[in-house]
């Protein structure tokens, strides 16, 4: 077998076992989502982000911080002005160069929820953007729940349902129970309609997951951009790379 | 053999000047224009530059994150998160020594295995093969150490599982286990110790291995895929009478081959670091995003991809002592290679069938044992034998099948070639590629 002959057939088996990886990657993701919705949230579609922007200031902000994110960066990357970031999504008080900081005391949430709401700041990072959306669609009414509200992917959550006036009321449809089983929730029936319909909300919702998806890492708008450059860069470097070693190597061969 | 030492003299009167007090230009020609190596070195002789390569990255992007990161169990978690978003391209650099750390391991796995297929361990190599392991084993520590410094939820337990460890130590086990730790628990005084051994002292160990590595590598010369010495073969080549006929020197040949190398890791290192960064919680793990949190344990504690073959060791032994006991002697099995291999032929290309399929088993097995220590068996085996399946002892049946063929290929190793049970095909003179 000559020398490059041999070289191909390693290079080959390097892509197969290289592209393995990304498969076993891949289905490991996909594996762990089969529950969840698909979010199919981009976090490079600025208006998208905008909208869930105004939604999370509308109806998060009052109890969820983003405690890492600063108004002067979301005015920034998602194209808005000072002024309308501070206006429409800071608190009173706030200057532009300020984290994104909920205005109620922690002290005062534990309190009143039992559990401080948590920040959101690396939330999508941690859970992954199918698990937020499906999360913020799987909300029913529960009366026996001291807010009300309950919720299939996050049993007996304490925190009450904020986004209802949009989607509307689901209520459960219970599974027929066995004898001495609690009875499961098979799926939630819109019983009251919302202001928007479904399909609004999903695409609300969606778009509230992108903002948190943004908000998790900002830079993932930058290393998008930027990527694409470095890898054609790198590209046109293993090309002039190649043919300089096949120029030294006339002469060995 | 030694690298013969050449002599500069240059031109030049200052340059000069200096060569005759410091022959920095003479040593580096020893090292790279007048030292010879294989000219059939094939896609596996890139591991050994680009484990360099990442290894200058890291300590490169390392350096930089020093500037910004805060050791401390309140200040760590939040000033990666202000490097990730308040520092002028700290997310790169971030991403670098990131998705750099397992990159190391990947090459550094490749490497290894290069050597066992062709037999880069044998005399007069073992010395090389030894520092390997020692450059393994600090490394090892490196990234445990490194992991725990974002002080994510993941850090936490992960160094509370792995110290525990030591728990396992008769007598002094508990003792020992505070002393590393500081405290009672992972907790400010651990995150700075490791902070310090990870910045300094791990460092500085890894690059005195590395010298040394080179060094006792550059005395006896690199081995090759067909396992024949070029300095025993015949002499005379264009470069010389008294060079090796099937030498080239390393530069320009291999510095230019070796370019050609970097770019190729680095469109695939560029690709990850730009658009996967964390591979899907592979390389940055879903709960390391969540603060360290002692009161709430992740749902699976398990390490980074890279130990997880060493994890799963110690989790299919159902004793804490004998699987800690299990697992140093599956790494320490590796630096008694040279030895248990009593065979003359280095080459995988010339040696018995029986070697060809215990390297196979033996790649099998760490890959199949990582699987299990990621969690991977746990996942699947719902899926392949039906959700009432016993995944616990499909699991284990599975793990210890693989942790047996891994120990077997170490005895197996040495049986087969102490007893003479190895055919071997006869090794050409020279390189099957000379003129």
């Amino acid at each position: 077998m000559t020398n490059s002959l041999h070289f191909r057939s390693v290079l080959v088996r390097v892509t197969v076992a290289l592209a393995g990886l990304f498969l076993v990657a891949g289905s490991a993701l996909a594996q762990e989502g089969a529950r969840l919705e698909e979010a199919g949230a981009r976090v490079t579609n600025i208006a998208s982000l905008q909208s869930g922007a105004r939604t999370f200031f509308n109806y998060c902000s009052g109890c969820h911080s983003l405690k890492y994110m600063r108004y002067s960066r979301i005015a920034q990357d998602l194209q808005l002005s000072d002024d309308a970031v501070l206006k429409n999504f800071a608190t009173a008080d706030a200057r532009i160069g300020d984290l994104a900081m909920s205005a109620m005391p922690d002290d005062k949430a534990e309190q009143w929820f039992g559990k401080a709401p948590p920040d959101l700041s690396l939330e999508a990072r941690a859970k992954g953007d199918d698990w937020i959306y499906t999360y913020l669609k799987s909300f029913y009414v529960d009366p026996t729940r001291p807010t009300g509200w309950n919720n299939t992917l996050f049993p007996n959550v304490s925190m009450p349902f904020p986004l209802w006036e949009l989607q509307g009321v689901q209520t459960p449809v219970y599974a027929p129970a066995k004898p001495g089983e609690e009875p499961v929730v098979e799926k939630l029936e819109l019983s009251t309609p919302g202001r928007l319909t479904p399909a609004q909300y999903d695409d609300t919702v969606r778009d509230l997951t992108a903002f948190l998806e943004y908000a998790s890492e900002p830079a993932a708008l930058q290393r998008h951009a930027i990527g694409v450059w470095v890898l054609l860069y790198l590209a046109f470097f293993t090309l002039l790379a190649y043919l300089l070693k096949h120029e030294y190597w006339k002469d060995v061969h | 053999m030694a690298t013969a030492p050449v002599r500069i003299q240059p031109k030049n009167r200052v340059l000069a000047w200096i060569e005759e007090r410091l022959p920095i230009l003479s040593f580096l020609s020893t090292h790279t224009s007048e030292y010879y190596a294989p000219k059939n070195f094939n896609l596996w002789y890139y591991f050994g530059s680009l484990a360099m390569l990442v290894l200058v990255n890291q300590i490169v992007t390392g350096i930089f994150l020093t500037m910004f990161y805060k050791p401390g169990a309140d200040t760590a978690f939040a000033s990666v998160e202000y490097i990730m978003r308040d520092v002028d391209w700290g997310w790169l650099i971030r991403y670098m020594h990131e998705v750099g750390a397992s990159m190391f391991f990947i090459v550094v796995y490749l490497h290894m295995f290069r050597g066992l297929m062709y037999g880069s361990y044998k005399k007069p190599r073992e010395l090389i093969w030894i520092l390997g392991m020692l450059i393994f084993l600090a490394l090892m520590a490196e990234a445990f150490m490194g992991y725990v410094l974002p002080w994510g939820n993941m850090s936490f337990w992960g160094a509370k599982v792995i110290i525990s460890l030591f728990g396992a130590v008769p007598w002094i086990g508990d003792a020992l286990v505070q002393w590393i730790m500081g405290d009672y628990n992972p907790a400010d005084a651990t995150l700075n110790r490791f902070f310090s051994l990870h910045v300094i002292a791990l460092p500085l160990v890894l690059l005195l291995l590395v010298v040394l590595h080179l060094a006792a590598l550059h005395e006896v010369g690199s081995n090759n895929p067909d396992g024949v010495e070029i300095k025993k073969g015949p002499k005379g080549s264009r470069f010389g009478a008294d060079k090796p006929a099937d030498g080239i020197p390393f530069h320009p040949y291999y510095t230019v081959k070796d370019l050609f190398g970097v770019g190729f890791f680095l469109v695939i290192c560029a690709f990850i670091i730009f658009f996967q960064p964390t591979l899907g919680g592979w390389f940055l793990e879903h709960d390391n995003f969540i603060p360290a949190n002692s009161l709430v344990t992740p749902a699976e504690i398990k390490p980074v991809w890279y130990f997880t073959p060493f994890y799963a060791m110690l989790r299919m032994i159902p004793a804490k002592l004998p699987g800690v006991i299990i697992m140093f002697v599956g790494i320490a099995a590796l630096f008694l290679v040279p030895w248990l291999d009593r065979g003359h032929v280095k080459s995988v290309r010339y040696r018995g069938l029986g070697y060809k399929i215990g390297l196979g088993l033996f790649a099998a097995s760490f890959v199949m044992l990582g699987a299990v220590g990621a969690g991977l068996t746990s996942e699947y085996i719902p899926a392949w034998f039906g959700p009432t399946a016993d995944v616990t002892t499909i699991e284990n049946a599975f793990g210890r099948f693989w942790l047996i063929v891994y120990f077997a290929c170490f005895v197996g190793l040495w049986a087969y070639t102490y007893f003479g049970w190895e055919k071997t095909k006869p090794v050409p003179e020279r390189v099957t590629t000379h003129d």
